[in-house]
């Protein structure tokens, strides 16, 4: 096993360093700028259609009223003292070198604003406190350098003061929606969630024919009818997961693995085409109504089901939706079960399986695989897993050495809380902003580069939905394979041992020509396993 | 933000895709594919016309993967990779391919 603990690393080579400070490029990203949302998918939310006459006053206004509701808010616009820790730590600043990309600079967009209108100082001597007021080209600003921070949390690591960018970039956006000035990416998905209950806008019917076009799959490749239920009422499990799931690459693999992990440990287990969705976008915007709505569709499916755990798929920010903030915003749950964790992250679940030897794996499967780990941000940063400090760090890592021969981690300062936003978090995961998601995702592919050449990792394993659609889009870009991101559960789907079905066979032992192919897949998988601990 | 077809003015919205999509037509694709820097070739249109098909059925666009499945059934093997599908519509087969097969954009984080 190739830890990178234990790694000597050759001497340093000419590979550019992930972290290295940019040329300043003053105004290179003022451009970038996501389309604005149809007056449909705006009003569907509850906000103006398009921007108000009196847009001054009523952003003035919500920003007052944030201060009051928010204490965290008003904590980091007086807090900054301009250290300047923060301004090489943001990877769409190191990708574009453009000043306001450093988070103390994005911050100062509202902060001036603030001052202006909620301090005395900047009331009457604006000039001598770095006030101003909110004209148009203000406005403008904010939409594109608000539109240009993933929430990613990078930066209030380093903070000594701790100022969080990622809740002054939410409440930014929450203002402009106020004002009629709505995001298309966040606003229209969160119209098809409401509607739909996917941001896929994948109706029931085309749910079901993918899931039982799944369930075929598994079987003609393992033998074994691993089943990928929807609907079922009295399940012990409800899986909320990514719809990205349902529909890209490699997402579905990951689908997979958890259905064969929920196969093999033998629960029940259900999806729900009511709450066919684990992302929260409502987080992005900065709206805790429209992300109660939302949250309160699980807690309805779950209801209605009758379920007694939760387990939520591989997403970042709908980990830390459901684990930071479910419980206040559609809890107490107290209706499931307090034996198991509420809610549990698909990961735990399998980390305990393993913990418990309950699962049986045959690495070899994935050989042909050097891995390493990017940390979603999200999950990173923003919650945890497990019950010790870093578990969300360690439990990951754990699940992929439990199911892979061959793993190395990238620069420590690139990893953990250090980790990189894959440039697409946020709600930036749309098209039409590709060259910021570009940039963004530069630091990370420069330790990626470092590993792979070094150490010859050939692919990167996530559990964000986004991340893991950000990177099949830009690893071209960086000279890798679209291919060489993969789910951590696709990892553990190419080697998990599984059972064949129990009823098959059992009658007519005797006949070998019944045993199913999963059978003799599975001794032939025992062996290997045993052939492998023997080499140890 | 419009395609002309034979006279008539066709609406699209920022990225191409179209707002009515009821409008679109075997002449309106290859228009679409233009602007996409693609020539279809009939590998295009077995793509293209699954795509219709399947969101007649659905509503929706199929996942990569019953894609992949459904060309390897109907035409064999060596239609049935990603690899594949990336090389007839570069910018990916889910977005590029439903633009041209006059559906919607798959949103969410796809």
């Amino acid at each position: 096993m190739a830890d990178a603990d234990t790694i000597d690393r050759p001497e340093a080579t000419d590979l550019p360093d992930p972290l290295e400070m940019p040329k300043l490029c003053p105004g290179a990203m003022a451009g970038s700028t996501p389309y604005p949302a149809k007056p449909d998918h705006n009003k569907a939310l509850g906000f103006p259609g398009e921007l108000v006459d009196d847009w001054h006053d009523r952003a003035i206004d919500k920003m007052g009223e944030l201060l009051g509701k928010y204490r965290s808010f008003r904590v980091y616009l007086d807090s900054c003292v301009k250290c300047g820790a923060c301004t090489d730590k943001c990877h769409y600043f190191l990708g574009s070198g453009d000043p306001k990309n450093m988070p103390v600079a994005r911050q100062d967009l509202l902060r001036k604003v603030y001052r202006r209108h909620f301090t005395l100082a900047g009331k009457y001597f604006p000039k001598l406190v770095g006030a101003a007021d909110l004209t148009e080209d203000v406005l403008d600003d904010w939409y594109s350098y608000f539109h240009q921070c993933s929430q990613c949390r990078r930066c209030s690591v380093f903070c000594p003061y701790g100022i969080d960018t990622a809740e002054i970039s939410m409440a930014a956006r929450e203002i402009l929606d106020t004002v009629g000035k709505g995001q298309k990416y966040c606003n229209e998905i969160l119209g098809k969630v409401h509607k739909i209950g996917n941001n896929l806008g994948l109706p029931e019917p085309a749910l079901e024919a993918t899931l039982e076009d799944l369930e075929e799959d598994i079987e003609e490749e393992t033998g074994v009818p691993v089943k990928l239920p929807l609907n079922v009422e009295g399940a012990d499990i409800l899986l909320i997961t990514p719809s990205a799931d349902f529909f890209a690459e490699p997402h579905i693999d990951g689908l997979i693995g958890y259905a064969k992990v929920f196969h093999q440990a033998g629960v029940s287990w259900t999806l729900s085409s009511y709450a066919s969705e684990a992302a929260n976008f409502a987080m992005f915007i900065g709206s805790y109504d429209q992300m109660r709505e939302v949250a309160l569709r699980i807690r309805k499916a779950a209801l209605d089901l009758g379920v007694k755990r939760i387990v939520v798929g591989e997403c970042g920010h709908a980990w830390r939706v459901a684990y930071s903030f479910w419980n206040t915003l559609a809890g107490p749950f107290d209706f499931l079960d307090p034996n198991y964790p509420i809610p549990q992250h698909i990961c735990e679940f399998t980390y305990d399986l393993i913990q418990k030897g309950e699962l049986t794996f045959d690495k070899s499967k994935n050989d042909h695989m050097t891995l390493t780990f990017h940390d979603s941000c999200n999950v990173s940063r923003a919650s945890r897993m497990g019950d010790m400090p870093g578990g969300q760090f360690e439990i990951p890592r754990a699940i992929i050495k439990a199911v892979c021969n061959n793993y190395v981690d990238m620069a420590p300062d690139t990893i953990r809380e250090s980790t990189f936003c894959c440039g697409g978090g946020g709600g930036l995961l749309t098209d039409e902003i590709m060259d910021i998601r570009k940039k963004g995702a530069q630091p990370r592919m420069r330790a990626l580069r470092q590993v792979a050449d070094e150490n010859g990792v050939t692919h990167m394993a996530a559990i964000c939905a986004i991340c893991k659609t950000q990177f099949t889009k830009v690893m071209p870009e960086f000279g890798f394979d679209r291919e060489s991101i993969v789910s951590v559960h696709q990892l553990v789907s190419n080697a998990i041992v599984l059972d064949p079905p129990q009823d098959a066979g059992a009658p007519e032992e005797d006949d070998e020509d019944d045993v199913p192919a999963a059978v003799e897949m599975a001794q032939e998988s025992e062996e290997a396993v045993q052939a492998a601990a023997e080499e140890k | 933000m419009t395609y002309q077809l034979n006279g008539a003015t066709i609406e699209h919205d920022e990225e191409g895709y179209l707002t009515d999509i009821s409008v679109w037509s075997n002449d309106l694709a290859e228009i679409i594919a233009k602007d996409e820097n693609i020539d279809m070739t009939p590998e295009h249109w077995e793509v293209v016309n699954f795509l219709r098909e399947y969101y007649d059925e659905y509503q929706i666009a199929p996942a990569i993967r019953v894609l992949v499945k459904a060309l390897k059934k109907k035409y064999g093997p060596e239609k049935a990779s990603n690899k594949y599908l990336y090389e007839l519509f570069p910018y990916g087969p889910a977005k590029q391919a439903c633009k041209i097969a006059g559906l919607p954009k798959p949103t969410g984080c796809v």
